[in-house]
């Protein structure tokens, strides 16, 4: 019982901030674009970065 | 969604009538209470029943019979699922993105500074704007931008209103971002001059986030949370180690920076971080003050709720005159102008458009992050009210005040802050900037130092006792760390809005890929802010006092856009029986902003007039009345005035040029003539299988 709301926790954790963001991203490009090569981790992260760093991401 | 938005239950109609029952009379409670001091946790009951009921009611109302969501109506994320910017993600995932991409420095610093009106305003106005004004303005501009695809507000206003709107919006974003910026800076020059602690602490945190930028570049890429727990250890490290520099008498002398030179320091710092590449500097210490930011305010909620402080601040003060030392102006329209992020704060429009969009899964969650962020975001606000009104009011005004209006000398200001009502005692200060040591608190405006000893008297008394001075830095650090990051993000995205408006001017300068463009447009951008910031530095009365309104007056006059394209929306909608939903804080805002700026630019009294402070100065200059000190930077701050003053007006003629655009359409609309179509993009069924599916 614990134990999976924990997991849940640790989940929703690791989704707010990021950090299994290139785990999504490769699972559905598995799913979508089957027949090309993902992006690396290191591309992916840096793609990703300059994305959000390129319009109005924070506020006053 | 016709059914009833009314509780179905006996119970639930029970619970509810409760709570609105509990929130009216702690509202009541805080309004009429006279006495030596009032307990914080009425505070914390008024605002968090306020927000429940109008959450539950009126933006389900809204929801259901206004804009009217569609949960079958497959969302942009949906749509365009890329894995990248389009991703169906889970809600609550969306809402913490959200929140914290809002909530910036502004709903801890606007309601500190309005303080001096008495706690009761300020607080009405959080409550109010933020349920009524500034949760709908970022709900309803989600929805808009979520039925067209995700798409900015600058986009919007062109497709909706036409290209007068998308210029005037354009346009009024980046005056904006300039003068936020420059406020911003100088909160951060006020807090960091002459602490050799506080400047030695945030020198240390960029060594810090260029580490984390390289670990999670080069040796882990994407280890986003294992690289910021190093980073949180290793930012404590730095407060105590600037606690152990401030302590050493060769080292101290080194981080004791005059006001002009933090000012450089922020200066060359924000160009830096617009021009280096965005995972070196800028990402990884925004993962670090997003982390910071959102433990503080759980740190501060629980810790107001475990201590109980009193407020000590009366409901209403003498300066609803407009005699205020912090700042000029009668309590109309300068509160609502002082407090504008955690009321309303036109800036969330453009989160809400564009970014937070292309993630949902769902319509139906644009009400709990749309509405329910801000909800949080006032929140924050109303928390800044009790850190802000716990000090004792003597001291409150001792830290706010500037020099410049008290008088320079520790003795004078006591004693003119004593007469006001407001005991104080040299003493007392003394005392209090040792224990937070500091060299003095007098005169430390812009709010950031009052804050860090209100929150440091709040977790010392929570979490140990004896820390104070560990906690102030660790405050003062905190909010500069935040403050830097929107100084950053800002003037990176600045710099982009410069390249594609100079465009239209000198095509070259719009080539984003080309580095001399990039550094030539940065430097532009920075040179903008940084003028308003050096102008600030130099004035004797602190600076916030003439930049803080502006940047009130030109947050409000983003919401203005917003709302109107809002408005505009809902009319061709066909909804004009209900436009009034975002019409109303229209108007609002149309008469506090174009009020405050008519006096800023206008006013006869030069301690609020910029025409006439500029005519004053000019006159007293002439005459050499003024100190040999003062006269010296009298012409800068002349000149200084006339251009706030044409800004002020231009800021308020935007609004109004964009105002009348949508009311013409509606006129337009009304009498059955031809306007620009409805750009919402057509309705696609949705299939969540297939979206939850694509977004694991």
């Amino acid at each position: 019982m614990i134990a999976t709301e924990l997991k849940r926790a640790w989940g929703y954790l690791r989704q707010v901030t990021g950090d299994d963001a290139y785990e999504r991203y490769v699972a559905h490009h598995a799913q979508v674009h089957a027949d090309q090569p993902p992006l690396t981790r290191e591309q992916f992260f840096r793609q990703r970065q300059d994305e959000k760093w390129s319009k109005v991401s924070r506020c006053c | 969604m016709t059914e009833s938005i009314m509780p179905k239950t006996v119970l639930a109609k029970l619970v509810w009538a409760g709570i609105a029952i509990l929130g009216a009379s702690a509202i009541g409670g805080i309004a009429i209470h006279r006495g030596e001091s009032i307990n914080a946790i009425w505070f914390v009951v008024a605002a968090a029943c306020t927000y429940l009921v109008a959450y539950r009611f009126y933006s389900a109302w809204i929801c259901a019979r206004v804009l009217v969501l569609d949960e079958s109506r497959a969302t942009p994320a949906e749509r365009f699922n890329n894995g990248r910017d389009f991703i169906p993600t889970n809600k609550w995932v969306v809402f913490g993105h959200h929140f914290a991409a809002i909530a910036g420095p502004g709903p801890l610093i606007g309601p500190t500074l309005a303080m001096q009106f008495g706690y009761l305003p300020g607080t009405i106005w959080i409550l109010v704007g933020a349920v009524l004004g500034g949760c709908v303005q970022d709900m309803v501009i989600m929805f808009c931008s979520t039925r067209r695809d995700g798409r900015s507000l600058g986009q919007m206003a062109r497709d909706e209103l036409g290209p007068v709107g998308g210029w005037a919006a354009m346009i009024g974003t980046m005056m904006i971002m300039i003068i936020l910026i420059a406020v911003l800076g100088l909160v951060i020059v006020n807090a960091m001059k002459h602490s050799p602690w506080a400047t030695a602490t945030v020198l240390g945190t960029i060594p810090v986030a260029m580490l984390i930028g390289i670990y999670m570049r080069g040796i882990r890429p994407g280890r986003v949370l294992e690289a910021s727990l190093i980073g949180i250890a290793l930012l404590i490290v730095c407060v105590i180690g600037g606690g152990w520099i401030d302590h050493n008498p060769a080292l101290r002398g080194m981080f004791d920076w005059s006001g002009e030179s933090v000012a450089w320091f922020v200066i060359i710092y924000g160009f830096a971080a617009a021009t280096l590449p965005v995972w070196l500097l800028l990402a990884p210490r925004d993962y670090l003050s997003t982390f910071l930011k959102l433990g503080v305010v759980f740190m501060l909620a629980v810790s107001i709720l475990i201590m109980a402080p009193e407020v000590k601040m009366p409901a209403i003060t003498q300066f609803i005159d407009g005699t205020g030392p912090i700042f000029k102006g009668t309590l109309f329209p300068f509160v609502f102008i002082t407090i504008a992020c955690g009321a309303i704060s036109g800036f969330h429009s453009l989160v809400s458009s564009g970014t937070t969009p292309k993630l949902l899964a769902n319509e139906r969650e644009i009400r709990m992050i749309g509405y329910g962020s801000m909800a949080l975001e006032s929140f924050v606000a109303i928390m800044a009210v009790v850190a802000a009104t716990v000090l004792d009011p003597g001291v409150y005004f001792a830290i706010n005040s500037p020099a410049g209006v008290v008088g320079k000398e520790a003795v004078a200001a006591v004693a003119t802050i004593s007469s006001w009502g407001f005991p104080v005692t040299v003493d007392q200060m003394e005392l209090l900037a040792k224990e937070m040591g500091e060299a003095t608190l007098f005169a430390r405006t812009g709010g950031a130092p009052s804050l860090a000893v209100g929150m440091a008297t709040i977790f010392s008394t929570t979490f140990g006792g004896s820390l104070l001075a560990m906690w102030y830095h660790f405050a003062i650090m905190f909010e500069v760390l935040f403050i830097l990051t929107t100084l950053d993000a800002g003037t990176r995205v600045g710099r982009f809005m410069l390249q594609d408006l100079g465009k239209h001017v000198w095509k070259p300068i719009g080539d984003v890929s080309s580095y001399p463009m990039t550094v030539l447009s940065s430097l532009i951008f920075v040179a903008a802010w940084g003028y308003f910031l050096w102008q600030g530095v130099k004035d004797p009365l602190g600076g916030v006092n003439i930049l803080w309104p502006l940047f009130g007056i030109s947050n409000q006059l983003l919401a203005g856009i917003a709302l109107s394209v809002a408005t505009g929306i809902l009319i061709k909608m066909g909804k004009a029986r209900h436009s009034w939903v975002t019409g109303l804080p229209l108007t609002w805002l149309a008469i506090i902003c174009t009020s405050a700026a008519v006096e800023k630019v206008f006013s006869p009294n030069p301690a609020v007039g910029f025409l006439s402070g500029a005519a004053s100065m000019a006159e007293k200059l002439a005459a050499g009345t003024l100190s040999p000190e003062r006269a010296a930077v009298a012409p800068q701050l002349i000149i200084g005035q006339r251009i706030d003053a044409a800004l002020a007006l231009l800021f308020a003629i935007i609004l109004w040029i964009v105002i009348i655009d949508m009311l013409r359409m509606s006129l337009r609309i009304r009498s059955g003539k031809p306007v620009l179509p409805l750009s919402e993009s057509g309705y696609v069924k949705s299939n969540p299988g297939l979206a939850t599916s694509a977004s694991h």
